[in-house]
């Protein structure tokens, strides 16, 4: 095989002086100070306590394995940007204070995956109320998709989007480009002025890109911008009108399946393309085991793969599906799959395989969903419910510690797609998420700030919570 | 009328039901069967009541017994198709059950091509609720009237086996028939070509062959499913099948296959059936099979449930 391009392994590189620059540039930062407060930031980019006039630069060469800074500390916030890491920090004068006290102050959360569903559709979603659930949700930034309508396929529409998060944001938004013009799997779209606009990565998420001469040149052309091909993974032809896994209930069912291999065909003939072509490959929503298998030797193999789990494929399986009596919201894409796929996902963040945890958020109208399982659409919103699901079901329970939980969630998303944040060394963009580890809530769809309410975790029982965002030094 | 013991306000599936609700089913049937030998075919079990048929999905035979069922017992009985009424696949299932509910049926009678509708409109709406076929999901009266036929010439259901050959993927009869047959004490196998199988066949809870030689052997039971060109799913039938005549082939029903089953098995078809496909002429028309037995207890099965569900006693 070719040798991979060692850069092209690397998180995107963009300068981080730089990105903040941009984002600057993007949302004007409000001027002014604020101080994060006694609580126990924990920031796997950082090492110890940071001096305080040190560059953002040195921090991201911190080095790898490292032991994680966490400690009782506060973070001070200057004109949108991390000033000062460290004890009994001084307030600058007319700084507002946020009391951390007893709360975990981390590195902003970034989604990398969700769908705003403005322009077009904003009777399930619009910039802003998607926004106001990343908030409430604890997310400081969000990557929306571009099956919107019209496509997100050429810079007017992604200025649009960008303008609209300007404008209405609680939190920062990052558009991603269609691979193809109107996802129609037929004409490449306009990377470069999208990314010019400010799209992140590129992908037909929604569909796959079926064409394999597309996804080449998909990989081809993005590699001039630096650009992530992000790949909804899923051979149409073996799925058809399949509406979930298929295995022993959807057998019992009689329900139309759309097995696995739907997902391993995709992933082996993206990643043998990739090692023609080069460039950066992310699979998105990662459900069979088999998959997971596939990106492990693809990355021991050398190959700029990185992928992405949601919550509930780590939690649910299609058993859940069968005993909901095919509740419509319980039904997305790729579907719940069998209890083995599930401990392969699981077994595959643990090891590292999966770099990241991502939401997949997919707002429907409860009209939309009222439809029987078969009928209605697919998808589930995540927004709100991911920090608590993760934190109790992963972090509480052991599986993962507040370190790699800031990685999977802010750290590497933020590398993936390069953008500002998934730090607070001084220098970084003034992103900060508040979580309390001890509250415990119960999920109540009806409260949700979405304007959906489509999730199969209505009613449950969790403990810790998110407690608030500061995007670039403005209180949400 | 006999005194059935089972009494539900649905009759939504098999999986619902226990060996004892199933026996009362078929005992009440039994009483109704006398219903049609007589010369004024009418009783007025459920004078007064309505009853709704609403097919989302076309049906002849299914709707047509449903209707004679309900007209001998008396019900006012109304027809709804997809193509003569406005409820669509569509439609909020809200609206189709309030809809529904606003005629102030007594009985619905409900076939849709999606599993567990009747069972979603089941939770929304006040009215009994028959299914008469839920996409591949269930097909109880069906279930039932093949256990009624198969009863009646076997005495019991306990320690048979029955063969069941064709499409078995796509097929509500299968699956509600395994339910049904299973709880009740038989022993089944399933047969077809491995394209027509579910891939996880056995969590059905039947034997799984692939040759229709290994189902029928020892069978005292052998069912053949209509072998449905027009319904394959996924893929179209070109991919489920190359053709009818090597389907005929590999599984079709011959009188020189019959014979590796008992020599008094006998030869169910839910109909409507493919003459050359899925079965010979000889033995559809044979002295085995009960084929047309199965249309004239559908009839009974059919008041039975209405009667249990709806009527007064």
């Amino acid at each position: 095989m070719k040798e991979q391009d060692p850069v092209e392994r690397g998180p995107v590189q963009r300068d981080p002086v730089e990105l903040v620059r941009a984002a600057k540039a993007i949302d004007g930062f409000p001027s002014g100070s604020v101080l994060v407060r006694g609580g126990r930031v924990v920031d796997p980019t950082q090492s110890q306590l940071a001096p305080l006039q040190a560059q953002a630069a040195a921090q991201a060469q911190a080095s790898e394995g490292a032991a994680t800074l966490d400690a009782v500390c506060d973070v001070l916030i200057v004109d949108g940007v991390v000033e000062a890491v460290g004890t009994d920090l001084e307030a600058p004068e007319g700084a507002e204070i946020l009391d951390a006290t007893g709360k975990v102050v981390i590195p902003g959360l970034i989604d990398i995956h969700v769908h705003l569903r403005e322009p077009g559709q904003e009777w399930k979603e619009t910039v802003a109320s998607g926004t106001r659930a990343a908030a409430a949700g604890g997310f400081t930034a969000v990557a929306c998709m571009a099956n919107t309508q019209p496509t997100n396929d050429c810079r007017s529409v992604t200025e649009h989007i960008v303008e609209e998060a300007r404008r209405a944001a609680c939190a920062r938004v990052y558009p991603l480009g269609a691979i193809s013009k109107g996802l129609a799997g037929r004409e490449l779209a306009e990377f470069g002025d999208m990314a010019k606009a400010g799209a992140v990565a590129v992908s037909d998420d929604g569909k796959p890109v079926e064409n394999a001469e597309l996804m080449r040149r998909a990989f081809d052309y993005a590699r001039h911008f630096d650009l992530p091909v992000v790949q909804h993974a899923q051979d149409m032809e073996v799925s058809g009108d399949g509406v979930m896994h298929e295995g022993e209930f959807s057998a019992r069912l009689g329900v139309p399946s759309i097995p696995a291999i739907a997902e391993d065909l995709m992933v082996a003939r993206d990643l043998l393309l990739l090692e023609e072509t080069g460039g950066r490959y992310h699979v998105q929503h990662l459900s069979s085991g088999r998959s997971v298998e596939l990106i492990k030797q693809a990355k021991e193999r050398g190959l700029a793969v990185s992928c992405e789990v949601s919550p509930h494929h780590l939690l649910l399986t299609d058993e859940d599906v069968w005993k909901a009596g095919l509740d419509p919201n319980i039904k997305m894409n790729p579907p719940l799959r069998s209890a083995a796929d599930r401990d392969a996902l699981v077994a595959g963040l643990l090891d590292g395989t999966i770099d990241c945890i991502a939401s997949d958020h997919a707002p429907h109208h409860p009209d939309e969903k009222q439809l029987d399982f078969s009928a209605a659409p697919f998808g589930i919103v995540g927004l709100e419910t991911m920090v608590s699901l993760i934190l109790d079901r992963f972090v509480r329970s052991g599986h993962i510690d507040l370190a790699r939980f800031v990685e999977l969630l802010s750290t590497v998303p933020a590398q993936l797609m390069g953008l500002p944040g998934g730090s607070l060394a001084p220098g970084s963009i003034g992103d900060v998420t508040l979580l309390d580890l001890e509250c415990k809530i119960t999920v109540d769809a009806g409260s949700f700030e979405s304007l959906s309410r489509n999730t199969p975790f209505d009613g449950w029982t969790l403990a810790g919570a998110p407690a608030g965002t500061v995007v670039s030094g403005r209180i949400i | 009328m006999a005194e059935g013991h089972w009494s539900a306000k649905h009759l939504l599936g098999i999986a619902e039901l226990e060996a004892n609700d199933i026996t009362s089913i078929l005992d009440t049937a039994e009483s109704f069967r006398e219903v049609a030998s007589r010369p004024i075919k009418k009783v007025p079990t459920l004078r007064g009541k309505t009853v709704l048929n609403v097919f989302f999905e076309s049906s002849t035979r299914t709707r047509s017994s449903f209707e004679i069922a309900e007209k001998r017992m008396s019900a006012d009985a109304i027809n709804f198709s997809t193509s003569t009424s406005s409820l669509s696949k569509g439609e909020s299932m809200l609206d189709t059950a309030r809809n529904l509910e606003a005629m102030a049926p007594d009985v619905l009678v409900i076939r849709h091509p999606h599993p567990r509708v009747p069972h979603q409109l089941a939770g929304l709406i006040d009215s009994s609720i028959v299914n008469a076929g839920d996409g591949a999901h269930e097909h109880p009266t069906q279930a039932l009237l093949d256990a009624f036929t198969i009863r009646r010439h076997k005495g019991t259901l306990e320690g048979l086996r029955v063969a069941i050959v064709g499409d078995i993927e796509h097929s509500r009869v299968v699956r509600s028939n395994v339910l049904l047959l299973r709880k009740m004490g038989a022993s089944v196998v399933v047969a077809g070509p491995r394209t027509m199988m579910p891939r996880h066949a056995e969590a059905l809870g039947a034997e799984v062959a692939y040759r229709v030689e290994d189902a029928l052997e020892g069978a005292d039971v052998v069912m053949m499913l209509r072998i449905q060109l027009e319904r394959q799913g996924n893929s179209g039938s070109q991919l489920l099948l190359p053709s009818t005549d090597e389907y005929f082939h590999l599984f079709g029903l011959s009188a020189e296959r019959l014979a590796l089953a008992k020599d008094d098995a006998i030869v169910l078809h839910p109909g409507p059936m493919n003459r050359g496909v899925e079965i010979t002429s000889e033995v559809a028309d044979g002295a085995r099979s009960v084929i047309l037995e199965q249309v004239a207890n559908g009839l009974a099965v059919r008041m039975a449930v209405l009667y249990l569900l709806a009527g007064v006693a």
